[in-house]
């Protein structure tokens, strides 16, 4: 438990400076995370809106309003911005931003001009893309595979590609400024095992970050060099390999899928402990099995290459990793769990969410088993089983997450609380939705429906009409609580410093927190999660 | 002194030792991205090479040894200049900085002279895949290949290079401003890391494309 020094400073970090510019140019890790917020939002709903375009396309079996062409568009551009532009930066850069310094009591990052500029980039990035995709967009898939990316597609290829290029960089230097700021900035006091679960798995997210993100950098260099220039790197035609392409593409992405995940597993080893009473179980296990995520996540990529000609030596090695991968996920489920065994749970909106989390990761993480399974991969590789599968942790893990973090640090972020009964409706409403587009689409797979196809057979239309009707009830559960957060940044009621009787130091200063964070840097006495010390420290009081 | 170096604490940090140390571990975090950046493309190169092994000897051995030898000579002593440098920023010597800085960077600009004649030499020879390519042995566009990772890799470092002259201009011209003391020269310490870095991947591109073909 820490010493408790409340700010008694009259101004907070919003009311601080104002100004357009004070936004615009500042280097307050707290502000660069709203800015991210904003920002992230926004492609969140450009991503969407072509997601609702692709699902209203698909209630008929021929196909209701694309041709093919431009469904292909649809796919490319709806996984390239949700995967580059929300989910990659997602938790890391608005919660983590916001957070880790907080956490670990310091009054910034180590480098907040760089955390700035980190925005900048991916601002730069995001609008290069943005104009690929009007000027005509992009029909490779996201995952650009060539030689159709370098030689054959006659769309915007390099456009989009030297957007997430430069959104690469923002994600390094977000990277390389919380390994150095967990490493060097923490509070007196405050070791390695006493730090919150969050700090654990932002590290581990970073580490991917920095050592994945360069080869995507260099990987989407050399399939535009091949498009300019018009030589051999991945083109068989002149001597390349297809298949080296896939393996530095997803040497890259699946571990990116990690940097989704791990800070999905932050936001919720933070709510599950404070809504169950209870410190984290099994702390040290969760701790090290955000790295063992970190470190094994990098020796799994072949196994998007089962059916890709990958030597069947290689393809036993890949499959065995990623049952490996497995185990750590397992430890934190079955910890996150055994945490609200005889806690006293309370079912406010970020628990929901967090269990929410809970069941829909765990569907997601077993099926991705099957997909390990080298003889079941063949069978539903390329098919909506596995657009299910990775909905399930991307949209069920990352996103429910990164609301049930909104949702439990709005009344840190903004000081004040949103309107709890609308909050859980909306949440029983993304729950619900989510499963109801994305159960039936396991059926398709199984069934043999392909991904990324524009039309389908007759009798696929009861599953395809189920989904899409699911992601309307899904798209009224986004919008909620994109009305009643912001609504409640006015109107709310004043939260006070720690309206969840939580233990983190970010708790500990005033909501909305003053611009240095802390009056007086935190000196840190015990371990994370210390509800009996807190209870005591009450008593006593 | 030791209110200069205090004033230069930035407000995040607590003391002047935990912001050294701590710029000090972003930049080695940043050559790491680096040494994967590059990874990428000699992993590609190499997968190649195993593929065609007698197309990519053929590439090599239009190298020019003797320009290659002589830049690598150049780039090993700048890496020894800016090393002087980072150490006379320690001992607080600021002509001696000055000099050496200047110095390093002369070698670089030498380094990239000599690289820009090889690549006339290229294209002279016709050797410069998208501009002008012919080769009228066996296993052409194999050997084409070879020349696209070269001119790749090569020109990648290059950029760095240009980079990195950049970066001691702007450690330059804060040296003569008297920003740098005994007690404050972590810049100094983080370019000459950026510089050194730049001289090692050299010294792997030396033997991967100029000396594979010389089996002894």
């Amino acid at each position: 438990m820490a010493s408790q020094v409340l700010a008694q400073t009259a101004t907070n970090y919003l009311t601080d400076k104002q100004g357009i510019l004070s936004w615009l140019l500042t280097t307050d890790h707290k502000r660069i995370g709203l800015l991210y917020t904003a920002s992230i939002t926004g492609f969140f709903f450009v991503g969407g809106f072509f997601a609702v375009l692709m699902r209203l396309h698909l209630l008929t079996p021929r196909g209701a309003l694309f041709g093919p062409e431009t469904y292909n568009k649809l796919f490319t551009m709806h996984g390239i911005i949700m995967v580059w532009f929300f989910l990659i930066p997602s938790i890391p850069s608005t919660l983590g931003n916001f957070l880790i310094p907080m956490m670990i009591g310091a009054k910034d990052l180590a480098f907040p001009k760089l955390n700035l500029a980190s925005w900048y980039v991916f601002m730069l990035g995001g609008l290069v893309t943005l104009v690929a995709l009007v000027r005509g967009g992009v029909d490779t898939g996201w995952t650009f595979y060539t030689p159709f990316s370098t030689t054959y597609s006659t769309t915007y290829v390099v456009g989009a590609a030297l957007g997430i290029f430069i959104a690469g960089f923002s994600s390094i230097m977000t990277g390389i400024n919380f390994i150095a700021t967990i490493h060097r900035m923490r509070a007196p006091g405050l070791t390695w095992f006493r730090l919150p679960i969050f700090i654990w798995s932002h590290y581990a997210t970073s580490l991917i970050l920095v050592l994945a993100t360069p080869v995507l950098a260099i990987t989407l260099l050399m399939v535009g060099v091949e498009r300019i220039f018009q030589v051999g790197i991945f083109d068989p035609a002149l001597g390349g390999d297809p298949v080296l392409f896939q393996h530095m593409f997803w040497f890259y992405s699946h571990p990116a899928v990690y940097v989704m995940i791990l800070p999905a597993m932050a936001v919720v080893s933070e709510i599950i402990p404070v809504f169950s009473r209870r410190p984290m179980f099994g702390y040290t296990a969760v701790a090290y099995s955000s790295m063992a995520i970190a470190v094994v996540g990098f020796l799994v990529w072949g196994h998007h290459l089962f059916v890709a000609g990958e030597s069947v030596y290689s393809a036993l090695a890949f499959s065995f990793l990623s049952y490996l991968v497995a185990i750590p996920s397992a430890i934190k489920v079955f910890n996150w769990t055994a945490t609200m065994v005889k806690g006293s749970i309370s079912w406010d909106t970020p628990m929901l969410y967090a269990i929410g989390f809970l069941g829909l990761f765990t569907i997601g993480g077993m099926t991705g088993l099957f997909l390990a399974a080298l003889g079941v991969d063949v069978h539903v590789t390329d098919t909506y089983f596995v657009v299910a599968h990775f909905h399930y942790i991307m949209v069920g893990g990352a996103v429910m997450a990164y609301l049930g973090g909104v949702h439990y640090w709005w009344p840190k972020i903004t000081g004040k609380m949103y309107p709890e009964g609308l909050a859980r409706l909306s949440a029983l409403i993304v729950f619900l939705g989510f499963n109801l587009t994305f159960f039936p689409q396991f059926v398709l797979g199984y069934l043999g429906m392909p991904r990324r196809y524009a039309a389908y057979p007759d009798e696929f239309q009861f599953l395809h009409v189920l989904s899409t009707a699911g992601a309307s009830i899904l798209g009224v559960g986004y919008v909620l609580p994109l009305c009643y957060l912001i609504w409640a940044w006015k109107y709310g009621k004043d939260a006070g410093p720690n309206p969840w009787r939580a233990t983190g130091l970010e708790w500990q200063t005033s909501s909305p927190p003053p611009a240095h964070n802390f009056d007086v840097t935190p000196i840190v006495t015990g371990p994370a999660y210390d509800f009996e010390g807190m209870k005591e420290e009450l008593n006593l009081g | 002194m030791a209110d200069h170096a205090a004033s230069l604490v930035r407000e995040q940090f607590r003391t002047a030792e935990q912001q050294r140390e701590t710029e000090t571990l972003g930049m080695w975090i940043f050559l790491a991205t680096e040494v994967m950046f590059f990874g990428g493309l000699f992993v590609a190169f190499t997968v190649y090479r195993m593929y065609y092994p007698q197309a990519f000897g053929a590439g090599s051995a239009d190298m020019n040894i003797l320009l290659g030898s002589i830049n690598t000579v150049v780039l090993i002593t700048s890496s020894f200049t800016m090393a002087l440098a980072v150490h006379s920023a320690e001992v607080g010597n600021r002509r001696l900085l000055a000099f050496l800085l200047v110095a390093t960077m002369l070698l670089g600009c030498v380094f990239l002279g000599v690289k820009l004649t090889e690549y006339y030499q290229h294209y002279l020879d016709h050797k410069m895949p998208s501009v002008w390519f012919e080769y009228a042995g066996p296993n052409a566009s194999k050997v084409q290949m070879f020349f696209v990772f070269y001119f790749f890799m090569t020109g990648l470092h290059a950029l760095h290079m240009v980079v990195g002259i950049g970066v001691l201009l702007v450690i330059l011209a804060r040296t003569l401003a008297r920003s740098f003391s005994a007690e404050y020269y972590t810049p100094v310490a983080m370019a000459g890391l950026y510089w050194s870095f730049v001289d090692i991947i050299w010294v792997f591109l030396f033997a991967l494309f100029y000396l594979q073909g010389l089996h002894i």
